[in-house]
């Protein structure tokens, strides 16, 4: 316990000189967010700051082994970490896949020399990753993806098509499941690494309900995917035909992150905040609207403590291993219903889709954009039949 | 500190679950004393039992004979109350009195403490005095008389008031009834003369009082706390209620809960079992989602108080909120899952249905206490 409370003073003293006031302002729009790889660039000095100080102390992934670019910080030290930053309102200095969904995967499955490598890349920002599963005709129904590697001894011929691949023109290199034994559905996958610029791959973007474009469909045309990129480097994750069990995996991790658990705004309260919105609209909060803010309120900080005992399971691994399924269900219906209501306390204003008083229709495009919320890395619905089966154990399911 | 059970709270919650499992369940307490119409609602046997396991003093300070534990302590014990439907009077006397005594005089614990921790004695605490608990609005008068004070008014929804030996009021020594000052809490003995009760039985088959105060004498030794400066007491006693009966709703929702999910493991329409059923599948997965949100928020409620966070009072009020809203869900759904059956009396599903109710409404519904998060937090 003394050891944590030097910990914290610790902590505390290096974000105060080390975290630019500027990035203890909460998230407003996507240039705010650094992804990192070959082709980002920083909005301003005090974001390229943050991100060298974090990458310096291992903080932009600070439960990774120091040898992968973490800090080895223990469960406990890492939540002290995640409360001095919410205490200050410290943005991430490094948002990436790499480190949500791939990095867990190589950290349970990989080789030595995948780690070294690929972690090390991730936690210093380098290399983006993108996703790679959904296809035309397989989304929720994921194990039955079609794009095929046809096995050439040292390399794969890969073909087919993915589709919703998030941020996909963007991203440097792609974790992918590839179907590489077509006689076998769940052992007949392999979970696949390889550079976005490899001869064959295209990406054609796709629009959103709410303007914007981050996801695209990617294209396969007899990509060659080495088997190997040096010693103990394979250019897949677990065995050949056995990725399935790294999709699973990487997707707790995925649902985890989506589900918002561990201090981000999906898990605050926001009454005042709407009271004080109404206000500068010169408006009042109608009393039915403010009992379903209180009772929206109350959903939203029991929600955060969830979030709190979730992470804390499971890193001692006390959670059920179903149990992000039930994060990411609760999570983001109720980051649907917080957007829902902002749009009722903004009223006509919240319909703005290009003013500047709204900065570009923000508050209309957000509302929208939380609705994939409930689709993406696995529909409520799914997640619901996940419960069923795995926690609840419930017959048929 | 992390968000669950160290290993000495793992070890009570094992302990406390086989106790009431064995001793508390529904057929041996609820149902029985229910069926001969006790006049008392639960069982004294079982409250002794209940001190000799440790049970009874959990809050009390070592320094005055009690355990000295906290209320993730006091809610690990009352989650197995709730699961098992036990009628108690743990969470008035050991929790709401419990509590109330810690700011009384040596004197005064002294009188009460020694017969709490042995199980002899069952208390009682008077606060609401009208159909929706209220607090900020307290009529009942105690006047200076003599060395003394004269108590005079009326309250109501007094669990365990014809049973207790003692009962905690809450009455006002000067100002108007709706002024936050001017409050004092006293410990009423259940022979005070003026003292007089109409029994109620509820729809839980707790029994409660409609409790009269005409003109009690009482010493200027019954006085828990300061004179006049009472709000504090009652607000540490709510504030402590409330997250025990928050803890013990958990327990009625996940006793709820895990009934209504064995059932649908067991019962057989259209060739299949239930459970099979998609429309019931999802259903049945949500309430888990609330059932276990509800237990996160009640025990991180638990351990703010314990640590004397001034945030524990918002979140009390969160874990009451949200404790009655899955506990609701549960109870409902228990009762349409299980069909016709769960119409029965002879069928425990139903009894959960009824406690809920009762719990619920004990120191503010899932109403009252969004609106005072609502209040709190400053809207
Ligand atoms: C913003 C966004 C970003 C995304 N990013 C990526 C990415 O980076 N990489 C990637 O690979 N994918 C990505 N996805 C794809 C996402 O994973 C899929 O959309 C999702 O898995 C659902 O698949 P689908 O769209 O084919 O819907 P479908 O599977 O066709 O579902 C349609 C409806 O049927 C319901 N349904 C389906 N099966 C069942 C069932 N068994 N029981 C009950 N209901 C059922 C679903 O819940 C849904 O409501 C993204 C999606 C979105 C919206
Ligand atoms: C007060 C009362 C009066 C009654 N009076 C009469 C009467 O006078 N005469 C008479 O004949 N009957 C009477 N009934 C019986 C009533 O019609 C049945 O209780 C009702 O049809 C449900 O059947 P069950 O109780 O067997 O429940 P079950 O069929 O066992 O249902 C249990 C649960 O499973 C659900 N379920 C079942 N099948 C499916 C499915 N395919 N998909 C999704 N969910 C499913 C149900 O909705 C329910 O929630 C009465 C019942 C009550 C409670």
């Amino acid at each position: 316990m003394a050891d944590l409370e030097t910990f914290r003073a610790e902590t505390r003293a290096w974000l105060e000189a080390n975290c630019p006031p500027e990035m203890r302002e909460p998230v407003r729009d996507e240039d705010d967010i650094y992804w990192g790889g070959r082709r980002a660039r920083f909005k301003n000095a005090a974001q390229q700051a943050w991100l060298e100080a974090a990458i310096a102390k291992g903080y932009t992934v600070p439960s990774w082994p120091k040898e992968y670019g973490g800090a080895g910080l223990s469960p406990a030290e890492a939540k002290v970490l995640r409360e001095e930053m919410a205490r200050i309102n410290a943005r991430p200095p490094l948002s990436s896949f790499g480190i949500w969904m791939l990095g867990p995967a190589l950290l349970h499955f990989g080789t030595e020399g995948q780690k070294r490598r690929f972690l090390n890349e991730i936690a210093r920002g380098e290399i983006r990753w993108c996703q790679g599963y959904s296809e035309p005709g397989s989304g929720s129904d994921l194990v039955s993806l079609q794009t095929f590697g046809e096995d050439k001894g040292d390399h794969w011929v890969v073909n087919g098509q993915k589709i919703w691949t998030s941020y996909a023109d963007q991203a440097d290199w792609i974790f992918c499941l590839v179907r590489t034994d077509k006689t076998n559905k769940y052992q007949g996958i392999t979970f696949m690494l390889f550079d976005m610029a490899s001869e064959g791959v295209t990406t054609k973007p796709i629009k959103l309900i709410s303007g914007s474009s981050p996801f695209c469909e990617t294209f396969f045309d007899n990509v060659k995917v080495p088997k190997s990129y040096g010693e103990d480097v394979p250019a897949y994750v677990g065995e050949i035909n056995r990725g399935w069990d790294v999709a699973k995996y990487l997707l707790g991790h995925e649902r985890e992150m989506i589900s918002g658990a561990g201090g981000s705004e999906r898990a605050a309260a926001i009454g005042a905040a709407m009271k004080r919105l109404a206000a500068k609209n010169g408006d009042e909060i109608d009393p039915v609207l403010r009992a379903e803010l209180a009772m929206f309120d109350v959903d939203a900080l029991a929600y955060a403590a969830m979030g709190e005992k979730f992470l804390d399971e499971i890193k001692v691994g006390k959670a059920h291993p179903a149990q992000p399924n039930m994060m990411k269900y609760v999570g983001t219906e109720l980051n649907k219903r917080r957007h829902e209501l902002m749009m009722a306390v903004g009223g006509s204003r919240s319909l703005e889709w290009e003013s500047e008083e709204t900065g570009g229709g923000k508050p209309a495009r957000n509302w929208l954009r939380t609705k994939a919320n409930s689709i993406e890395g696995g529909t409520s619905e799914i997640m619901l039949n996940v419960i069923s089966k795995r926690i609840l154990n419930l017959p048929g399911a | 500190m992390p968000l669950y059970h160290n290993e000495d709270q793992a070890m009570l919650a094992d302990t406390a679950r086989s106790f009431m499992a064995e001793e508390g369940n529904i057929a041996k307490q609820l149902r029985h004393w229910r069926d001969l119409g006790c006049k008392d609602g639960f069982g004294h046997a079982l409250w002794k039992q209940m001190a000799e396991m440790g049970f009874t003093g959990i809050l009390v300070d070592e320094a005055d004979g009690g355990l000295g534990m906290g209320h993730v302590e006091a809610g690990i014990v009352l989650e197995e109350i709730g699961r098992n439907l036990t009628p108690s009077p743990f969470l008035t006397s050991s929790v709401l009195a419990a509590t109330a005594l810690k700011h009384a005089s040596a004197e005064l614990k002294g009188r009460y403490l020694p017969g709490l921790i042995a199980g002899d004695s069952v208390f009682a605490v008077a606060i609401d005095e009208t159909a929706k608990h209220r607090p900020s609005r307290i009529a009942t008068r105690a006047e200076k008389s003599g060395n003394g004070f004269r108590l005079t008014g009326s309250k109501s929804f007094v669990i365990h008031g014809g049973s207790a030996d003692m009962i905690v009021v809450a009455a006002r020594t000067s100002g108007a009834d709706e002024d936050d000052e001017g409050i004092t809490l006293f410990a009423v003995p259940k022979d005070a003369r003026g003292l007089s009760h109409d029994h109620v039985r509820l729809v839980d088959s707790s029994m409660a009082t409609h409790t009269k105060f005409n003109g009690v004498e009482l010493d200027g030794d019954a006085v828990i706390g300061e004179i006049d400066g009472g709000r504090a007491v009652l607000d540490a006693m709510l504030l402590a209620g409330r997250v025990g009966a928050a803890a013990e709703g958990v327990g009625v929702a996940r006793g709820a809960m895990d009934m209504t999910i064995d059932y649908l493991k067991q019962r057989k329409q259209f060739g299949r079992l239930i459970g099979e059923f998609q429309a019931l599948q999802h259903r049945a997965s949500h309430l888990y989602s609330e059932v276990e949100i509800a237990r996160a928020v009640t025990i991180k409620a638990q351990q703010l108080l314990d640590a004397g966070a001034e945030s524990a009072d918002l979140m009390a009020s969160v874990a009451k909120a949200k404790v009655a809203k899955a506990a609701r869900l549960a109870v409902q759904e228990g009762v349409q899952m299980h069909g016709g059956i769960g119409m029965t009396d002879e069928y425990d599903i139903g009894l959960y249905m009824k406690r809920d109710r009762a719990l619920a409404e004990f120191l503010g519904d899932a109403y009252f206490h969004a609106n005072r998060v609502a209040t709190l937090s400053g809207y």
